[in-house]
């Protein structure tokens, strides 16, 4: 009998890690405010689901972005025969011009340096592709997004090995780590091709330091290795200080450009994920010569390369969204880290990113990665919130929960956030002596008319929501 | 540099080959009617570009699909979020309905089958990966699309074994030819995973008999390996014989209940010669192997199609007035067109292999080379590129063994432009001809006054040639 590979048939796709289980937990009995409010919230999909309106008013007040309109349908033909995997040349620029916008306009992106991925996902896996041979390895500092394990290694016979972060200093990468990660590679005989790093990173929501950027540059050029930075959150950076990006810090320290890629995309940041917008920028030619080559495994459509063209290069509308979104973000994640410090809910301290990473080590019953699963399965099963264990991002310490903040509406959040205020009080019950009930019983009273006074004149509470999500196309996720 | 992987600085991507360089001297001097009416034609492209109207008034009646709306109100924001890779459940419906429809509907499709992917690249490729380790091979009928040694091999490790068709009996894929590829690659020490072939034909511009497909099934059951159908000019073909799917072949054999067979056979389709959207790269996989549905729809993670487009194309595929108009129409033009092409050619003294399908003619073009040789067909070439500014496509570049043949696109222009092309082409054999015939006297005569532009003839023999090349 013919067999099928064993990339086909293995697990190498990654989708047995708890991280999907929890989605799927999310797909049997997902939250209906009305069908099902009983259903699972999902916590776990770290989409922005915050700045919709403001597209949606663009695009009926641009009609010819859209190729099918009687204003758009000129360029139908063109446009549809264009497959040419350099890209609509307006596509790439617009691109060009959104990246250094997003980095303030302290650098320029050259527009014949974009190469098109099918999403970062394409990104990742090509440029994993062009600079690793199967057996080589790249370093990755945890905590990681999951889907890496999937994207880096799956077809690509590549490796991971982990640069292990700690929460003593905020999970921050340090040369030590950096050393022993390269160390331990060679041990098991793994020749580093390079350093993957996520700035601002998920799952932590934080951004690197310049401190930080200087010495992952100095030792890559070192070590005479790749750094490929994915910067897909760039635009999600809400609070002060402001993002710095690789392509900043290598116009100020000596670096060797040709070990420096930057993976985009407009998932995060636009909250475009479905449009398979992906981005590969390399400094380095012959990477850029190859990656162009290979997006043809998964280039942009062309129906979409003119949408975002046409809506990036409008540059008064691209101002005023990324500053509002940035705007919703900050508000969102305040009030939810906040409602959550009342019940005695900590986080790691962040400003980027759609989620926060949740320290819940105190609740577990003890220091293990059981101990975790325990809880999250509490979590899931009976809070119904699907939320993602820190040990499926690879996290060394048990007791964090990647949460995600921006993909709902503000009911939701308000369901959720009860949920988790109801399942705090059950807890502490249990936990803490009967004398600090009433502490707690004023404070939450105190959090409650907290609430209406910070926030009862905030727009995003009291102006009317887009309506839930209730076309077929969501059911069909289920 | 030892810095990169492999793959980038092997040739597997295929780039440097004259398929592709071709289209490197188009894009330097392009023919435009206006501003460049000496440029360089381009007929080296399959491309579908005669039915555009037809999309373009269904676009007109249809506001909603084009503006991100459904029943007047704006889903925009679903579709942008939606990126499921099970694919949007009305545009996979759609999907296979078309294809079922294209097929006469002898066979149906079903949606668990289906996996979109980003192009026929991105499915093909999809496919090695799940079906192939690194070091297996496939076997494919030469000729074949030069884009396969890209697609099936660069990045897969894979292999491709080549079955030879030849002129003697119009390229048509036999028994012996099947063993002789088996042989090859056991010869190799390569492990064959399966046979791969496009049908219609690409570049022959045929549909397989049923004979041809019946000799597969019985190949690839007594082999116990898999078979790739791509089937993406399936919708291209505009005379008799009819299309004969390979699903349509397995059914008639009653082989959907014998999972041996049943389950190894996959179909690979696209939109982008059919409804000649190539720029929205929409693909899919299609296989009867539950394993290989699960496994490559997650690989396509890798390669989705934009929910804008699948949005728009499941609003317009569901429309089944609007695919048995397209279908229909397109069929006549491409017929009217590709009539046109081989009676230009014909008045040329050129000749084609029959066909019935795609966007192509296989031309042989074997009287105008100066040896039976691929140098002589290279020649031949250029002087067609540079001097009678055709970009066309040589049959070496789509691995033929034999010499003398080239694909010439006919889709992928204007009327008007593909009459310009036939006269430059006539002249040029004209010119050929008489020049053949002043060299023989030359020859003869023993005078050697050669022009620059005039062939450079071999004065080896036929034999010695024969022997080199090998």
């Amino acid at each position: 009998m013919a067999a099928i590979s064993k990339i086909a048939t293995g697990n190498g796709h990654g989708e047995n890690s708890p991280y999907f289980d929890g989605w799927k937990a999310y797909e049997a009995n997902p939250f209906h405010p009305i069908d099902r409010p009983d259903g699972v919230i999902q916590m776990g999909l770290a989409e922005n689901q915050l700045s919709f309106d403001f597209i949606e008013k663009w695009l009926m007040e641009h009609p010819e972005s859209s190729l099918c309109t009687a204003e758009g349908v000129d360029k139908f033909k063109e446009t549809a025969l264009f497959q040419d995997y350099h890209g609509l040349p307006e596509f790439r620029q617009a691109v060009a011009k959104f990246m250094g916008k997003v980095r303030g306009d302290r650098v320029k992106f050259d527009s014949d340096r974009i190469v098109m991925s099918g999403g970062a996902t394409g990104a990742h896996e090509m440029l994993a592709f062009c600079l690793v041979d199967p057996g080589e390895a790249l370093l990755v500092p945890t905590p990681y997004y999951p889907g890496f394990d999937r994207d880096l290694r799956w077809r690509t016979g590549v490796e991971l090995v982990p640069v292990v972060c700690e929460s003593t200093n905020d999970f921050m990468i340090t040369i030590d780590a950096l050393e022993a990660a390269y160390l331990k590679a060679q041990e098991a005989k793994l020749r580093v091709k390079g350093l993957l790093i996520t700035n601002p990173s998920n799952p932590l929501g934080t951004f690197m330091n310049k401190e930080t950027l200087n010495n992952i540059v100095r030792f890559v050029n070192e070590k005479n290795i790749h750094l490929i930075s994915d910067e897909i959150y760039a635009a999600t950076v809400f609070m002060e200080p402001e993002f710095v990006s690789i392509s900043e810090i290598i116009e100020e320290v000596e670096c060797n450009r040709d070990l420096i890629h930057i993976v985009y995309s407009l998932s995060k940041d636009m909250g475009f994920p479905g449009f398979r917008v992906g981005i590969v920028y390399s400094y380095n030619d012959v990477v850029t010569n190859c990656a162009r080559k290979m997006s043809s495994f998964g280039l942009v459509s062309s129906q979409t390369q003119q949408l975002i063209a046409s809506m990036l290069s409008d540059d008064d509308f691209i101002d005023n969204f990324v500053s509002d979104s940035k705007d919703r973000l900050f508000k969102r994640h305040k009030y939810f880290t906040w409602s959550l410090a009342q019940v005695g809910i900590g986080s790691l301290n962040s400003n980027a990113g759609l989620f926060i990473w949740m320290d819940l080590r105190k609740l577990l019953k003890e220091k293990t990665f059981d101990a975790e699963m325990e809880l999250w399965r509490v979590i899931i099963d009976d809070v119904k919130l699907n939320v993602s264990p820190g040990s499926s991002f690879h996290c060394h310490e048990p007791g964090w929960f990647r949460v995600c903040f921006a993909n709902m509406d503000d009911n939701t959040m308000e369901v959720a956030l009860s949920r988790i205020r109801n399942f705090m009080v059950k807890h502490n019950e249990t936990v803490v002596p009967p004398r600090n009930k009433l502490w707690r019983r004023t404070s939450l009273k105190l959090s409650l008319s907290r609430r209406m006074d910070d926030f009862i004149m905030s727009p995003s509470i009291l102006s009317p929501q887009s309506p839930l999500p209730q076309s077929p196309l969501v059911r069909a996720r289920t | 540099m030892g810095l990169l992987s492999r793959k980038v600085t092997c040739n597997s991507h295929g780039q440097d080959s004259s398929y592709f360089l071709g289209w490197q001297e188009y894009e330097k001097n392009p023919y435009d009617e206006v501003k460049n009416p000496k440029g360089i034609i381009q007929m080296g492209l399959a491309e579908n570009q005669l039915s555009f109207d037809i999309l373009e008034s269904w676009l007109a009646k249809n506001p909603e699909a084009a503006s991100f709306k459904r029943d007047g109100q704006s889903i925009f924001k679903e579709l942008a979020l939606f990126q499921d890779y099970h694919g949007l459940p009305a545009f996979k419906k759609a999907l296979v309905d078309f294809m079922a429809e294209i097929r006469g509907n002898k066979v149906t499709f079903d949606t668990n089958n289906i996996v979109l992917t980003a192009g026929a690249t991105s499915a093909n490729e999809t496919l090695m990966f799940c079906l192939a380790e690194k070091g297996d091979a496939f076997l494919l009928p030469t000729p074949y699309y030069p884009g396969f040694d890209r697609d099936l091999k660069w990045r897969t490790g894979a292999e491709i074994v080549p079955i030879v068709c030849t002129s003697s009996n119009g390229f048509k894929i036999t028994e012996s030819a099947l063993e002789e590829a088996y042989q090859e690659a056991q010869k190799r020490k390569l492990r064959v995973k399966g046979v791969l072939v496009t049908n219609p034909s690409n570049p022959l511009g045929t549909t397989m008999s049923r004979n041809e497909l019946d000799i597969l099934v019985n190949f690839i059951t007594d082999k116990e390996i898999h078979l790739i159908s791509d089937e993406i000019y399936s919708g291209t073909v505009f005379s008799s014989p009819a299309f004969i799917s390979i699903m349509e072949v397995l059914k008639d054999r009653k082989l959907e209940n014998d999972s041996q067979v049943w389950e190894r056979v996959h179909v690979v389709y696209s939109l982008s010669k059919d409804l000649g959207l190539p720029g929205f790269r929409v693909g899919a996989i299609y296989s009867n192997d539950p394993i290989v549905v699960a496994a490559a729809t997650k690989m396509s993670s890798f390669g989705l199609v934009s929910s804008q487009t699948q949005f728009l194309l499941s609003a317009m595929l569901s429309d089944k007035k609007f695919t048995k108009e397209y279908l229909s129409k397109n069929h006549k033009r491409l017929q009217k067109r590709q009539n046109k092409l081989v009676s230009g050619l014909e008045k040329a003294g050129i000749s084609c292999l029959e066909s019935n399908a795609g966007l192509f003619c296989w031309v042989d073009m074997r009287h105008l080379l100066s040896s039976n040789t691929f140098e002589a067909e290279m020649e031949l070439w250029k002087r067609i590129v540079y001097e009678v500014k055709l970009n066309i496509s040589p049959g070496s570049s789509c691995h033929c063994t034999e010499p003398g043949w080239f694909r010439v696109c006919f889709a992928n222009m204007s009327e008007d432009t593909l009459k310009l092309a036939l006269k430059r082409l006539k002249s040029f054999v004209g010119s050929i001809t008489i020049n053949n015939q002043s060299h023989q006297e030359l020859k003869n005569t023993r005078k050697k006054n050669r022009n620059n532009w005039v062939f450079r003839l071999s004065f080896q023999s036929f034999h010695d040639r024969e022997q080199e090349e090998r």
